[in-house]
């Protein structure tokens, strides 16, 4: 029982492109950016990697190796763009498909396969990296990313936090919360938006009825529709909005506009809800083919670049598919660790009772308790 | 007769009550097209409709917090709660509106809603999809919890849970959403808030419910081999508790054992040893001891066979219960 259209739908959204589809570099009079050679074949071979590590992380899982991935295939421009636009004292707060971003902030990928593998529930340090755990219920951290943007506002800081969430998410109390919190507090935050058009099976306009950078308006800051797909736009747009937050000129909202083109993860199944069509018509805005195409149009780079960034991608898979599979079981003890912050009586207990249990299995007297 | 899976028996007894009453609906994330994660919806928005089963934006609350309108307005929403980690934004609607909204109308509001959740652990899943927060609903009065154990009441119960003018949170064990059984689709069940006794025995009685009722009972099949007679009873329903049927168990068996997933401390388990002791103090050869989680938060998916109780370590209670 929905309305034919939105009311109060006006002009068709303004998008931010700074790197068509085909490659070719278009100006824009607020978000212009100048890129060396060299930050181009680094953006370049940054995509490259990550698609390759996410390419090896369905495979893991498809043989059983890891219980679960979330492909980030399609969104490697917004996530490397938004990632590459950091400095090493801003934060960022992901969700559980920003794996491009934890490449930018230098955690190793298998910590990331860990936690899909069931090794652990995150598994790396969020202060060693400025990248906080992989939060997985929906919304959640859009509050703890403004929080901690409050936190450094008061310390008089130079550091801005960046807040990554899905379209879905738009449509969460806390989300919404968070956009008021960073509004009336003026947090120096930026609410990156990766608009993958669904949330498992559930299409945009089952979240909004409006282009969702527009929300940000009626929060009272600015929002910003940018191309997805587009790793110089997305670099350009983020650097800006974070460096308005170091500023004091308070958050931004981005809409990274993009698509994502394998499966919600590798639990789901998109024939059961979506067109091929709508697929075919995103692989030709790849976000990665189109700076292949500037780089070789402008001969900025050559074949045996290409190749060897392929064999880096190469190599890495296969190293990050080695220490995987490497990864040890934790033993059973682990589960009572760091539930406290010291010793706690009833858990140390526990822990002591279930391996005494354990121990009886093997000596036979099997007078432990399994409680 | 048919051979059903859980899920699918779940399916079917939504169907029949969409059926048998227009007025009632599906609602949740993921619940239209796709049939939800689990595919209990599959095929429900096909037969009665977008207006029927209803995708829903993605939050708890927002579900919840709307299902009470419409059942204000006469409608029976039964709205999916994709996992139960995921029943928390949704905690404020359920506790301070959907349970108590009825009494403070003095009876004059009804709200038959039903919370569906698939529950517990067991399937290899990361943080968040594996736990068991009955506890939370059961300590809130005015709301009845059940949950199915098994295809053939999984179907009759969601019917009866759709039929009840009280706000229901039913929790239906993941890991057995593929089990299989043979159902027949013109029986009757047992009424809703009724025990049912699994398996007969003499010696020890075994509380459980949910996803543990099946390991319960290979436990006991197991402990026959040692010559030890154990009776199984399947809650069905957590609130209200059908006491009589526990407490006629345990004055005969004068042992017991509570088994659930969820930790031990505080947990649900709690409330039954207390019941049991209470009511069966002079017969009880020992006291009521209680198998289930840590106290500790659900472990990653690699640890979670030794946080999930087991055939072991039910049977492991079960000597230690003779050994008093
Ligand atoms: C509170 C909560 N409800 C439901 C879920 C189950 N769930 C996981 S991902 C997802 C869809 C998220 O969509 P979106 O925000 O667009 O992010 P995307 O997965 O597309 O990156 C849902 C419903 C969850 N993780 N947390
Ligand atoms: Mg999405």
């Amino acid at each position: 029982m929905t309305a034919e259209a939105p009311r109060g739908a006006d002009a068709p959204p303004e998008l931010i492109q700074l790197l068509t589809p085909e490659g070719e570099r278009v100006e824009h009079p607020d978000y212009d950016i100048e890129l060396t050679a060299e930050e181009v074949r680094s953006l370049y071979r940054d995509l490259v990697l990550v698609r390759r590590i996410d390419l090896e992380a369905v495979a893991l899982q498809r043989q059983g190796e890891l219980g679960l991935w979330a492909s980030l295939l399609g969104q490697e421009a917004a996530q490397i763009g938004s990632g590459r636009a950091l400095t090493d004292a801003d934060m960022a707060f992901p969700t559980y498909r920003e794996h491009a971003v934890a490449w930018c902030r230098d955690v190793d990928p298998v910590k990331l396969l860990g936690m899909f593998r069931g090794v652990n529930h995150g598994g790396w340090d969020p202060y060693e990296h400025n990248f906080h755990l992989y939060t997985i219920v929906i919304g959640s951290q859009t509050l703890h990313g403004v929080g901690y943007a409050m936190g450094a506002q008061r310390d008089g800081a130079e550091s801005a936090t960046i807040v990554y969430f899905g379209d879905g998410a738009t449509s969460q109390g806390d989300v919404n919360e968070s956009f008021i919190w960073a509004s009336v507090f003026n947090a120096p935050v930026v609410f990156f938006c990766q608009n993958n058009q669904w949330a498992i099976s559930e299409p945009l306009e089952k979240q909004t009825r409006i282009p969702l950078y527009k929300r940000a308006s009626g929060f009272g800051f600015p929002g910003i529709r940018v191309d997805g797909n587009d790793v110089f736009a997305c670099l350009a747009v983020t650097r800006k909005a974070l460096a308005d937050a170091r500023n004091g000129l308070g958050p931004t909202l981005i809409e990274a506009f993009t698509y994502r083109m394998g499966a919600h993860t590798t639990s789901d199944d998109p024939t059961r809800y979506r067109v091929a069509g709508e697929l075919e018509a995103w692989k030709l805005k790849d976000p990665i083919e189109r700076v292949k195409a500037y780089l070789f149009k402008n001969q900025l780079a050559d074949q045996e670049f290409f190749e060897k960034v392929d064999a880096e991608a190469d190599a890495l898979g296969k190293d990050v598919r080695r220490r995987c599979l490497e990864l040890p079981d934790p033993g059973p003890e682990a589960m009572f660790d760091h539930v406290y912050s010291g010793p706690h009586a009833m858990v140390d207990k526990e822990r002591e009772q279930y391996l005494a249990y354990l121990a009886s299995f093997e000596n036979g007297t099997e007078t432990g308790t399994g409680r | 007769m048919t051979t059903l899976t859980l899920a699918k028996a779940v399916n079917e007894g939504l169907r029949r009550a969409m059926e048998e009453d227009s007025k009632v609906l599906v609602m949740g994330e993921d619940v239209g097209k796709l049939g939800g994660v689990f595919r209990v919806t599959d095929g429900l928005q096909k037969e009665f409709g977008e207006d029927r089963v209803i995708d829903t934006p993605l939050a708890e609350s927002g579900i919840i917090g709307t299902a009470i309108g419409l059942a204000l307005r006469g409608y029976r929403p039964v709205c999916e709660i994709q996992f139960d980690g995921f029943v928390f934004p949704a905690a404020d609607q359920i506790i301070t509106q959907l349970a108590k909204m009825p009494l403070r109308s003095l009876g004059a509001i009804k709200l038959p809603v039903v919370v569906r959740i698939p529950c517990g652990g067991g399937i290899g899943a990361v943080e968040h999809h594996s736990e068991s927060p009955e506890a939370y609903f059961t300590h809130t009065a005015g709301l009845r919890v059940m949950a199915c154990s098994n295809p053939a009441d999984a179907y009759t119960m969601i019917q009866d849970a759709v039929r009840c003018d009280d706000p229901i949170i039913f929790f239906e064990p993941k890991r057995r959403y593929w089990d299989k059984a043979e159902v027949d689709l013109a029986a009757p069940g047992l009424p809703l808030d009724r025990a049912r006794t699994v398996r007969q025995g003499s010696d020890v009685t075994l509380l459980a419910y949910g996803p543990m009722v099946k390991t319960c009972l290979s436990a006991a099949a197991a402990a026959e081999e040692e010559g030890r007679n154990v009776e199984v009873i399947d809650l069905r329903s957590l609130n209200p508790l059908d006491l009589d049927v526990l407490v006629e168990s345990v004055t005969r068996t004068g042992r017991c054992v509570v088994v659930h997933e969820a930790p031990v401390f505080s947990g649900f388990g709690a409330e039954l040893a207390a019941r049991i002791t209470e009511h069966c103090f002079y017969n009880l050869e020992a006291p009521v001891l209680r198998v289930g989680g840590f106290s500790t938060p659900y472990p990653p998916s690699r640890l979670e066979d030794h946080y999930l109780p087991d055939l072991d370590r039910v049977l492991d209670a079960v000597d230690r219960v003779f050994a008093y």
